[in-house]
């Protein structure tokens, strides 16, 4: 099963098992099923409750807090992740702050899910990470998928479970991604976290204790692994992965858990460096550990998203970068 | 009903809203109320000639300037007047404010124009669960320039939604006046949508009261939505100390005033029993409120993990 038919189920099966779900978003209807194709098949299932809509952002996450306030529960499809800017005032200055500024008096069980991240040639605006702009908005709790891990379970946990809003970020990249089980990994070891939102540690079957620390999440946990494996084969350098799906709220206990062991971080993320999610993630730890890791970031250039292959490649961070990042610190004799 | 259509109820109505919002402002230099205040003088016969068409359960979106429609709504004074002063026993403990209001159906928000598709979006719920149960939308034209609104008004008419907007046209965005912000009519707007609309310009109650109902059981029996664009006039600033209208202007609306008009209709000995009373509830709610204990810190902690 590929991720987006993994989404898709998820979709499904909310809508079959609870009748106030209702789903909203652009060119949803059936034949098209929307631009990635998640919602196909609902609305000819569910044809009162998929409801398509004008190109009008702001509008439908607005009407999706509405319905939420009002006993629904609402999932808004935001066709591009980049145009979830349209909907901020939405997001930040309704759906985050009703169940507050009410002294708890209602919620808004409301998902906004969206595909976010590049590698496919749509340029500066269709190819953002734009995640960082809805972390650390108090109300507002973001959580990221990956492909070890199954998208659709977490995404009808969120809709048929959560009572406050929720930004479900889909990389575009994962669409058609198998979905792999953690037995599917032979190479790897792995636990995970109880809760709806995991955290995964990914380290190598009989390697000896890692000297590093990776976390990652979404796409980008596919590329951290090939890095991993390729640390220690070619160059006897072992890591650790610890991989997030909660990115908003941020809980740094596992990573500084992993620290103690190994005492270096490296973040890795898509989204630009600057102020991104890495900044936190390993501010946080780094507050939680009694030594002071060291701390090193892969992200992508500080710069828009290109269109041209070889541009965007150069701009947005791949294996190679996570690779030469821990080479650069064993040349400086700063790690092993 | 919300509130009863007979003169006297809609006259005690207005004179709550008006002694609440006049004492406010005489009570500002006190430093007793945290950040500013959109007081509703003037505009009364609006909230109070709406709440008549509507029954107990239909909902009402407001905006910053919600005192008047809270109250008309049924809201509690003191607990508005506590809010306003930060203490617990306000409508939101404290947390939100004076445009910040969520009582039983009534929810207000401060974002300009950005509450329209939340109450589009109530409509399409009450309309899904088949309640019968119609949102109001109070706006004003300041809204007019925010571009949610307009993809609201285009929902609203695609889906047929069970939605009355009340627009209250006082003529300022904040220090703007409306000919330096609008282009086109406000008629224009609604039609441009094919969103019936009636346009009233008076300060009467009454007839606000008969309009509104009018077109509530219009949106009711599942026409979609309507609009009610009340021309009016705020006498007091947006908000605190930003008046910069000429004196002369708002004299002339002065002669307007929606309360003098009700009073006409009144016997004298009704008036001032209605005036007594309404000046002693004021008095008590605000009394009440300022020696309530103030909102708490302590409860941030259990919200505070309450958000992870």
């Amino acid at each position: 099963m590929r991720v987006v038919e993994s989404l898709r189920a998820g979709l499904r099966q909310s809508l079959a098992a609870d009748e106030t779900v209702h789903f909203l978003g652009e060119d949803v209807l059936d034949p098209y099923g929307g631009a990635f194709k998640v919602a196909e098949g609902l609305s000819t299932q569910f044809p009162d409750r998929v409801h398509t809509t004008p190109v009008s952002e702001a509008g439908i996450v607005g009407l999706g807090v509405g319905m939420a306030l009002r006993g629904l529960k609402p999932v808004v499809e935001i066709m591009f992740g980049d145009f979830v800017t349209l909907a901020a005032d939405q997001l930040i200055n309704h759906a985050a702050k009703f169940r507050w500024m009410s002294n708890d008096q209602v919620r808004v069980p409301l998902v906004v899910r969206t595909p976010m991240g590049g590698r496919r040639g749509y340029g500066p605006t269709h190819s953002q990470t734009l995640d960082r702009l809805y972390l650390g908005v108090p109300g507002l709790r973001v959580v990221a998928p990956h492909s070890l891990l199954d998208p659709g379970v977490m995404l009808a946990d969120a809709i048929l479970l959560e009572q406050d809003p929720l930004l479900f970020l889909e990389h575009k990249l994962l669409y058609s991604q198998t979905v792999r089980q953690l037995d599917d990994l032979p190479e790897f070891v792995s636990d995970r976290s109880a809760g709806r939102y995991p955290v995964n540690r990914f380290g190598l079957r009989g390697a000896p204790p890692a000297s590093w620390t990776f976390t990652t999440y979404g796409y980008m946990t596919g590329l951290v692994l090939e890095a991993i494996e390729r640390l220690a084969y070619q160059h006897e350098i072992f890591a650790e992965a610890i991989v997030y799906t909660q990115l908003s709220p941020f809980d740094p206990t596992p990573l500084a858990a992993s620290l103690a062991r190994t005492g270096r971080l490296l973040t890795v993320e898509e989204g630009s460096r600057t102020h991104g999610w890495g900044a936190e993630a390993a501010a946080a730890a780094a507050s939680a550990c009694l030594q002071p890791p060291l701390i090193r970031r892969v992200a992508a250039k500080d710069m828009p998203v290109p269109a041209a292959g070889p541009l965007e490649d150069e701009v947005l961070p791949g294996v190679d970068d996570v690779v030469q990042a821990v080479l650069a610190e064993r040349a400086k004799g700063s790690g092993r | 009903m919300i509130i009863d259509r007979d003169p006297q109820t809609l006259y005690r109505h207005m004179l709550r809203i008006r002694t609440f919002e006049q004492q406010v402002l005489d009570w500002f230099p006190r430093g007793l109320f945290y950040g500013t205040t959109h007081t509703y003088l003037g505009q009364e016969a609006d909230a109070v000639g709406v709440m008549t068409a509507l029954q107990q359960g239909d909902v009402v979106v407001s905006n910053h300037r919600c005192h008047g429609h809270f109250l008309a709504y049924g809201g509690s004074m003191e607990a508005l007047a506590a809010e306003l002063m930060g203490r617990q026993s306000g409508v939101c403990a404290g947390r939100g404010g004076s445009q910040h209001i969520q009582w039983r159906d009534f929810y207000a928000n401060g974002i300009l124009g950005g509450t329209l598709p939340l109450a589009a979006g109530m409509a399409l719920a009450e309309r899904a669960a088949d309640s019968g149960r119609l949102v109001v939308a109070f706006t004003g034209d300041g809204a007019l320039g925010e571009g949610v609104v307009y993809e609201t008004f285009n929902m609203a008419a695609l889906w047929r939604l069970p939605l009355l907007i009340v627009l209250e046209n006082n003529r300022y965005a904040q220090s703007t006046p409306i000919e330096l912000n609008l282009a086109g009519t406000i008629a224009g707007r609604f039609a441009a949508f094919g969103i019936p609309m009636v346009e009233v310009e008076t300060t009467d109650v009454e007839q606000i009261a008969d309009t509104a109902t009018a077109l509530a059981e219009e949106v009711r029996q599942a026409a979609g939505p309507a609009a009610l664009v009340i021309h009016t006039y705020r006498y007091g600033p947006h908000s605190k100390g930003d008046d910069s209208r000429d004196p002369a202007e708002i004299e002339r609306h002065r002669q307007d005033d929606p309360l003098p008009l009700q009073a006409a209709r009144l016997d004298p000995a009704t008036l001032a029993e209605i005036e007594g009373q309404v000046t002693a509830e004021v008095e008590a709610a605000f009394q009440a409120a300022a020696e309530a204990p103030p909102a708490a810190p302590e409860a941030l902690t259990p919200a505070l993990e309450a958000m992870v």
